[in-house]
């Protein structure tokens, strides 16, 4: 058994708990542990996938319970993957973080910690159950950090966004305890294993059961109609936390590929590709959704919430293409997508820090301190957002594009990415120029926010320049995980010891 | 017993999603959490009901109750106790920042 599996959850979970005794004047010496739990966190993850890379599945069982009785923790490419894009996310946030905005709760890092533990916990289960717990965990944390540094509106999104996740876990327990109750396992190898041999009286409860975690998952991912709840609270909450959060709906996306490709795959019978039907034409309608928020966005903040709207829609448009080339281009634009997201909401709280009163909304400010600069990554990110050439962004669709050719739904696809690339531009570029070109001399520069608070979105956009350079290595490991996701008898051998059932 | 338990089941459900529905927090709250009770004992029922029969098995004994829902919804009871807790101090907050207890914090139909 390989220790490597759990310990990207041990390190921020002994950090998180570590943090929350130490007392409360010793702010340096929190920023140290947390910044530092998140570098051992991110060598963790690189070690973990060079580990699983040549296709090797490594399997934790917690207390070394036998598989379908105990909990696994499993780590395949697609995990491992996860795992390390959250790590790297997470220490540059955490490197913006560390510049103030952690200054305004006492438990900032604490939540962090307990957030990125969930986020490697439910990318790292191999329980249907535990998943839910790991869900939890991570909304629990979420919850705190949405309402971090206060405030009228950010309470008001933050009380909707608990509300509706909190019906979303009720009927994640219902669907789990359904499947318990037909199927008698949690386990998802275990699963996967015993719905081939499911009576046909069974059908139609497990299918229920399927389109309702089916539905859970949606709405962490943000397709539409379940959309609604992310734009207000992603845009009200502090930058840092919402450039964390971008990952989030990641998590969604995740789970529906884990779930319908393993559980819910070929060997299904039936009830194999249930969700492709809904996936492809609701992802396009999550498209166009938030590409006309992107044109209605008051501030960079809202136009980056409606753009992770766009990039759900988008991932889940990729998935319900399915095949190999399908998935490995929804692999290779999560990536960039989580990236460039990230990077923009950084971006929108330098503008908050650095125009005072006005903030990041789309009104002429003071000047900036170092216009040139900020905006020429602004406009970097707004070139890989919109998916425009030579940029991660472009790839990305491109990649889609082509897993689209020969589907039916073709010439939907093609349109709706395009018209939404357009308006995405279109978006950015009046919050660009009215940000950024019309400053109020009038107004006196007091603001004076600091030269490293740019580097952690400029670090973003280099992991995203780096995923250009390397688009080919890249996609061909993308694929590799498309294929492990498709052919999941590796995974089913690892867990269970036998890959039929 | 199995009609009982699913009347039970449907009825918490179904006030809690009515409730839920509403236009204050405070009754939200209240649905959210009739929700989660229907959600516990349904788990709970997810192990078949099975009056008189212990959860662990022996030797020579005929039938037995399935113990793992009930440590699930005992996990469940947790985090549904917690997240109570959690949303009560936000809708109190809610109502101390925004001068209101309606869910989107306008007061219609104060």
């Amino acid at each position: 058994m390989n220790h490597w599996t759990i310990v990207p959850l041990i390190v921020p979970l002994l950090a998180a708990i570590l943090l929350s005794l130490l007392p409360s004047a010793w702010y340096g010496l929190r920023q140290w542990l947390s910044s530092l739990a998140a570098l051992i966190g991110l060598v963790v993850a690189i070690e973990l996938l060079s580990l699983v890379a040549g296709g090797e599945v490594l399997v934790y069982r917690l207390g070394n319970w036998p598989a379908p009785f105990g909990i696994v923790l499993v780590a395949d490419r697609l995990a491992a993957a996860m795992v390390l894009l959250t790590a790297l996310l997470g220490l540059l946030v955490l490197l913006f973080a560390v510049q103030g905005a952690d200054r305004r709760g006492r438990y900032y890092h604490v939540l962090f910690q307990f957030q990125l533990f969930g986020l490697s916990g439910a990318f790292l289960t191999g329980d249907l159950f535990n998943l839910f717990v790991f869900f939890e965990v991570l909304l629990i944390a979420s919850y705190g950090l949405l309402l971090h540094g206060g405030g009228g509106l950010r309470t008001r999104a933050g009380l909707h966004y608990v509300v509706i996740n909190l019906v979303g876990s009720t009927l994640f327990l219902f669907a789990v305890g359904t499947l318990y109750g037909i199927l008698g396992s949690l386990n998802m190898a275990d699963l996967a294993l015993r719905i081939a041999s499911l009576s046909p009286d069974n059908l139609g409860v497990v299918k229920a059961a399927a389109l309702l975690l089916f539905v859970v998952f949606a709405l962490k991912a943000a397709l539409a109609p379940l959309h609604l709840w992310l734009p207000e609270a992603y845009a009200r909450t502090d930058p840092s936390v919402a450039a964390l959060f971008a990952i989030m709906t990641k998590v969604g996306v995740y789970a529906i590929l884990r779930v319908y490709t393993l559980i819910f795959g070929e060997q299904a019978g039936p009830l194999a590709d249930l969700v492709e039907p809904w996936l492809l034409p609701l992802g396009l309608a999550t498209i166009a959704f938030g590409a006309v928020g992107v044109l209605a966005g008051k501030s960079i903040g809202q136009i980056a919430a409606y753009l992770v709207v766009v990039s759900a829609g988008t991932l889940l448009t990729a998935i319900g293409i399915g095949g190999e080339q399908g998935l490995s281009a929804a692999l290779y634009y999560l990536v960039h997508t989580t990236l460039a997201t990230a990077a923009l909401f950084l971006l929108s709280g330098y503008l908050l820090r650095a125009r005072g009163e006005v903030g990041d909304r789309l009104e002429t400010g003071p000047a900036l301190e170092r216009p040139n600069l900020v905006a020429g990554l602004f406009m970097l990110i707004a070139i890989a957002m919109a998916g425009l050439p030579p940029l991660s962004g472009f790839f990305g669709k491109v990649f889609i594009l082509q897993a689209g050719v020969g589907h039916a739904l073709m010439p939907w696809i093609v349109a709706t990415i395009l018209v939404a690339s357009l308006l995405s531009i279109m978006g950015l570029a009046r919050g660009g120029s009215i940000v950024f070109y019309r400053a109020d001399e009038a107004q006196a520069r007091q603001l004076s926010p600091g030269f490293a608070l740019l580097w952690p979105p400029a670090m973003l956009m280099l992991c995203g320049i780096g995923v250009v350079v390397f688009a080919g290595p890249v996609y061909e490991f993308t694929q590799a995980i498309a294929g492990q996701l498709i052919a999941p008898q590796d995974y089913l051998q690892a867990v269970m010891g036998r890959a039929t059932p | 017993m199995e009609a009982l338990i699913s009347f039970s089941i449907g009825l918490l459900t179904a006030c809690g999603v009515y409730l839920a529905l509403r236009g204050r927090t405070y009754p939200v709250v209240l649905g959210l959490t009739l929700m989660s009770y229907g959600v516990n004992l349904f788990l709970f029922a997810m192990g078949r009901l099975l009056p008189g029969a212990a959860p662990i098995w022996r030797e020579g004994q005929g039938s037995y109750a399935d113990p793992l829902p009930q440590a699930l919804v005992l996990t469940a009871i947790v985090i549904s106790f917690g997240m109570t807790a959690f949303v009560v101090m936000l809708s109190l907050r809610a109502r101390a920042e925004l001068g209101n207890d309606h869910v989107d914090g306008t007061g219609e139909g104060q």
